[in-house]
């Protein structure tokens, strides 16, 4: 969907939009198509390049804001969708964070031999919760699932994740009211929000560190590293972002966001799978990924590329 | 010591250039952030971090929406000066 598309009712102009956030297109999900159809999609690709059997998952994690029932989990209905049979499934609500609070997640799992092969998604229709005149998130977000098996390695494939969250600043991202409130006739239809100042300063110089912790986490050099592949928020977060780390040249910095949008739990997996699919990166190279968003909540890792 | 009001509007001025590169001349005590020299929210908490940095002051996020004009922010940064 283009910026012209969206522009009318925020007052706003492709040019405005691409000045500010660096996006051309966001992706959304047409009419019919629903969260469990993308994420469904993405996990069978995963799962065939990891040339594993589906019935080999021992677990299903999935990583959403925006999956329309309380209860019971996307990742049960996911399991059953993709074949993984009994295996132990659940969703997190990390929201930008939440790929990656996924990897550490089945990073445990493994190393604590409960399981051998963890699918991990991370997915989002957040255009069920936008407004077209907001003019603080709704306009940069898209629709989209990415996909991970996780599985036992002879060497160290996924670092120690830092992570943690800022409770403190619940309110800066999130939703403009409650279901209750909306079941009470309180608040329209809730959709996302946030506090554009205080969140960038936050997604940069605090983010900044964070990411620094967990690559001396890694024990690598910043040379050692292929990528650079940051939660796809906002393009200015991520050119400040890449300024303030100082990384080498020959590390790629992962800009899905120009056509894509800022997919959520979704962005990180699907930046990473265009900069293997476009040969940007190679496999077995390390990528530095950060997912940070409402929560607030974050955590990064660097891991080894599929 | 404490920099003198002159020294903070031309201190200011340049983290302003450096950022959004409108000239250092043109950022004047009664111009406002917004309104005369355009400058959007990510560049203006930019400016604000690198503000911090520079001037050893702490401006907080509540603070940042008050700074409307130049004199706003350079007022602040002269009183909060460590």
């Amino acid at each position: 969907m283009t910026n012209d598309e969206i522009a009318g009712p925020i007052e706003s102009s492709d040019e405005w939009i691409r000045q500010r956030t660096g996006i051309v297109t966001r992706v959304r999900a047409p009419e019919g198509q629903s969260l469990m159809d993308m994420a469904v999609e993405a996990s069978k690709e995963a799962i065939e390049k990891s040339g594993i059997d589906p019935s080999e998952i021992d677990a299903v994690i999935l990583a959403t804001i925006s999956f329309p029932y309380a209860t019971p989990s996307g990742a049960t209905m996911l399991a059953a969708e993709v074949g993984a049979g009994d295996a132990a499934a659940y969703d997190i609500s990390a929201a930008c964070a939440g790929y990656c609070y996924g990897i550490a997640q089945a990073d445990a799992l493994i190393r604590s031999g409960n399981s051998k092969y963890v699918l991990v998604v991370g997915g989002e229709k957040l255009s069920d919760f936008i407004s077209p005149t907001d003019r603080s998130i709704s306009f940069l977000l898209g629709d989209g699932a990415g996909a991970a098996i996780v599985g036992p390695s002879d060497h160290p494939g996924i670092s120690k994740t830092v992570w943690g969250s800022d409770g403190a600043n619940w309110d800066k991202v999130g939703m403009t009211g409650s279901i209750l409130d909306f079941r009470d006739g309180k608040t329209e239809w809730p959709t996302l929000v946030q506090e554009g100042q205080p969140v960038f300063r936050w997604a940069v110089w605090e983010m900044v560190k964070v990411a620094k912790e967990a690559l001396e986490a890694s024990g690598l050099a910043p040379e050692d590293l292929s990528a650079l592949v940051t939660h796809q928020a906002n393009m200015r977060i991520i050119d400040e972002f890449a300024k303030q780390l100082e990384l080498p040249e020959s590390v790629v910095v992962a800009r899905d966001i120009v056509e894509t949008g800022n997919t959520s739990a979704a962005s990180i997996p699907l930046a990473m799978h265009r900069l293997l699919a476009e040969g940007q990166v190679k496999s077995g190279g390390y990528a530095l990924e950060i997912g940070f968003g409402a929560g607030l909540a974050y955590a990064a890792q660097v891991v080894e590329l599929p | 010591m404490a920099l003198s009001e002159q020294d903070v509007l031309a201190g200011l001025a340049e983290l302003v250039n450096d950022e959004t590169g409108i000239a250092a001349d043109a950022v004047q005590m009664e111009k406002s952030f917004t309104d005369d020299l355009d400058i959007d929210s990510i560049s203006m908490m930019t400016i604000v971090v690198n503000a911090e940095d520079k001037f050893g002051v702490k401006i907080p996020d509540e603070e940042v929406k008050n700074l409307i004009t130049v004199a706003d922010a350079v007022n602040f940064i002269t009183s909060n000066q460590g």
